[in-house]
């Protein structure tokens, strides 16, 4: 299936990093990378996802340099609810304020909450889901038992009600977003490290006189992370649409803060006349979370070839 | 068959559905622990985290002697796994508390505003069932094709959309342009007088009482939102029935049903569907249950009547028995489909009897 690809690198360089038996540790590395992203980069829509995602961290990085006005304060007197085109490309809100640098200033936002997510939610659930499937017993049950309660709540509601009672604020969203996504990765950890649990390295390491803390940290998660990766990056979606629930009830970024989901909320009161106000950062937040979809499924194929037909 | 066998048959049956008795009795275990979870959960919300309720009661000005006459009121001074006690005890018989809005118990609130959800997730499920399903089987069957990736398309967009926005833009296209639906709401007022609610599904009850132009008029307002909720539970159900299909499409049975020259369509709708209806029952009972989170958002753009509604007008105005009420029930409803769907498939699937 790599011959589909046209590489720009050397015959031989491809013949070394597809090597059976490599020589060095990077070079199995590499070879192993190499393999993964050509399968990747096989799957046409997983590289369009990869593209979206690779523009939004631009647009979030350059957003000063981009952006053509202030995403804060606008021209009341001259520029309120102006209709795209023109100075304004994708027309202004009701303050006079540029929805298309609104928009890019937004996305610094939408990444600041996927990633403060994963980043807590992740570690998380891998921790909880490595101790679990490791030490089993009655650890295990209880562990569990936790994670099928936050399960069982539909994410937005419970979501809901922590902002509700944190108050609301994007600090709070992303809280509350973190504390309702851990539990399915607590439960691919798990299974990741019920397959590995019994297997001879570990064993050899336990021998060896490594401790439990050792076993699971340095030998049991870096097994998990594959599969953990693609199942956060299908999440992002979700999370970014959560976010953007709590930003249209006005749970979450308050203003002035150009969030996309606010934006919404503030655009709703002229979706028959001035449609643009709504329609322009619910498009930016359905083609971030399509990027993300993409690119997930993509991962997801590349990872792991077995499930890929499906 | 002869009598040994039929002995084994009964013993078999008897054993299948003791086993299946032995299962429902976990589940309801399970259930009942996970209950109590969800209970955990909201009352650590409800009174932990807050800094105080009896201060977000009476206010930060109010005297000492007042806002200690509130604690004990609330039961705040008690130590808080007693306090857990009576609010397990109350939660179980339904009592979760004034609404402060509406001033009427949270429950009585609840019974009024959940049948509006129900009736539009139903209506959703159907939507999403009855076109959902037979996408995913053509999108299995010509897998590949042309079909096969609108298919996906449709149901990546679906994954991917804000449902609020959607609504909005449908509301935008089909109400104010084109004037083919009703507006938000869920009934015109019109019909107020002329029209009484009995079992609280409007249009059921329009039906009952033969009240046609009712019921055309209440359909004008739910097809937009149940259309909406039902293209989401579409996008899962349709991805959900292809994986099964394509499953069951490569099992021998079907070359077996194929060599004995049946019909393409018989061995597609009669024989493979039929096999992958079993996990399906379980996919459109999920989906169900996540119209109903999918609810909140939707009927705030919606106006419409329902516990997403009621939870989002409490939100605002910092009624937390409110929130916390509906969080509970939704919650319940959750877990009790999930349950549901698990016992159904082991009732469905005749692979467990052979156990």
């Amino acid at each position: 299936m790599t011959e589909a690809i046209p590489t720009t690198r050397p015959l031989s360089r491809r013949e070394w990093l597809m090597s059976d038996r490599p020589q060095s540790r990077m070079q199995a590395r590499l070879g192993r990378a190499y393999l993964v992203w050509s399968r990747f980069a096989s799957n046409r829509l997983a590289v369009v996802g990869l593209g979206i995602i690779i523009a939004l961290l631009l647009v979030a990085i350059f957003a000063g340099v981009l952006a053509p006005h202030s995403p804060v304060s606008g021209d009341l007197r001259n520029a309120r609810l102006l209709p795209p085109g023109g100075e304004y490309l994708l027309g202004t809100d009701d303050q006079g304020r540029d929805i298309l640098s609104r928009l890019i200033y937004g996305s610094r936002l939408t990444l600041y909450v996927v990633i403060l997510v994963a980043i807590i939610a992740a570690p998380l659930g891998l921790l909880v889901g490595t101790i679990s499937g490791y030490a089993g017993g009655w650890v295990d049950s209880v562990l569990m038992r936790i994670t099928d309660i936050f399960l069982a709540f539909p994410k937005l509601i419970l979501a809901l009600a922590f902002v509700a009672a944190l108050g609301p604020g994007i600090e709070n969203a992303v809280i509350a977003i973190a504390i309702t996504s851990w539990p399915p990765y607590a439960r691919i950890a798990r299974a990741e490290t019920l397959t590995v649990r019994n297997s001879d390295y570990i064993a050899a390491v336990r021998l060896m006189g490594a401790s439990p803390t050792r076993i699971v940290l340095r030998h049991i998660m870096p097994l998990c992370l594959s599969s953990l990766i693609v199942r956060v990056t299908l999440d992002m979606a979700g999370i970014i649409l959560t976010a953007a629930g709590l930003g249209f009830l006005g749970l979450g970024a308050q203003p002035p803060l150009p969030e996309w989901g606010a934006m919404i909320a503030s655009g709703r009161r002229f979706i028959m006349d001035q449609w643009w106000v709504a329609a322009a950062p619910g498009f930016a937040i359905l083609i971030v979370s399509l990027g993300f979809n993409l690119l997930g499924d993509g991962l997801r194929d590349a990872l792991d070839p077995r499930g890929s037909n499906q | 068959m002869s009598s040994t066998e039929s002995r084994l048959e009964s013993r078999r049956s008897g054993a299948w559905a003791s086993s299946l008795l032995l299962a429902t009795g976990r589940f309801i275990l399970i259930g009942a622990i996970t209950f109590l979870g969800l209970l955990a959960v909201t009352f650590f919300i409800g009174r932990v985290i807050p800094i105080d309720p009896a201060l977000a009661i009476v206010g930060d000005r109010a005297p000492a002697h007042v806002v200690e006459r509130v604690r004990e009121e609330l039961g705040l001074n008690l130590p808080l796994y007693e306090q857990f006690v009576i609010y397990v005890k109350d939660a179980l018989q339904g009592n979760f508390g004034n609404s402060v809005l509406t001033t009427n118990p949270v429950m009585t609130d609840i019974r009024r505003v959940f049948p509006a959800t129900m009736e539009l997730a139903t209506l959703g499920t159907l939507i999403g069932a009855l076109i959902g399903v037979p996408l995913g089987v053509l999108a299995a069957v010509k897998r590949g094709s042309i079909i096969d990736q609108i298919v996906r398309i449709i149901g990546l967009i679906g994954y991917s959309v804000p449902i609020f926005w959607l609504g909005l833009l449908a509301l935008l296209v089909f109400y104010a342009k084109l004037g083919w639906t009703s507006g938000p709401g869920r009934i015109d007022v019109v019909y107020e007088y002329t029209f009484t609610p009995i079992t609280g599904f409007y249009l059921l009850d329009a039906v009952l009482q033969g009240n046609w132009e009712a019921f055309r008029n209440i359909f004008s307002f739910i097809i937009l939102p149940a259309s909406l909720l039902g293209y989401f539970s579409l996008a899962y159900i349709s991805r959900m029935t292809r994986s099964f299909m394509l499953n069951e499409l490569e099992q021998e049975y079907i070359v077996a049903a194929r060599a004995k020259g049946l019909s393409e369509t018989r061995i597609i709708w009669g024989h493979a569907l039929r096999n992958a209806a079993v996990p399906l029952v379980t996919v459109i009972a999920l989906s169900y249950a996540g119209l109903l989170e999918g609810s909140v958002l939707t009927e705030t753009v919606f106006s419409w009547p329902g516990l997403g509604l009621y939870i989002t007008n409490s939100l605002q105005n910092a009624d937390m028995n409110a929130v916390l009420g509906g969080t509970i029930i939704i919650g319940t409803v959750f877990v009790a489909i999930n349950l549901l769907s698990d016992i159904l498939y082991r009732a469905l699937d005749p692979r467990t009897r052979a156990r």
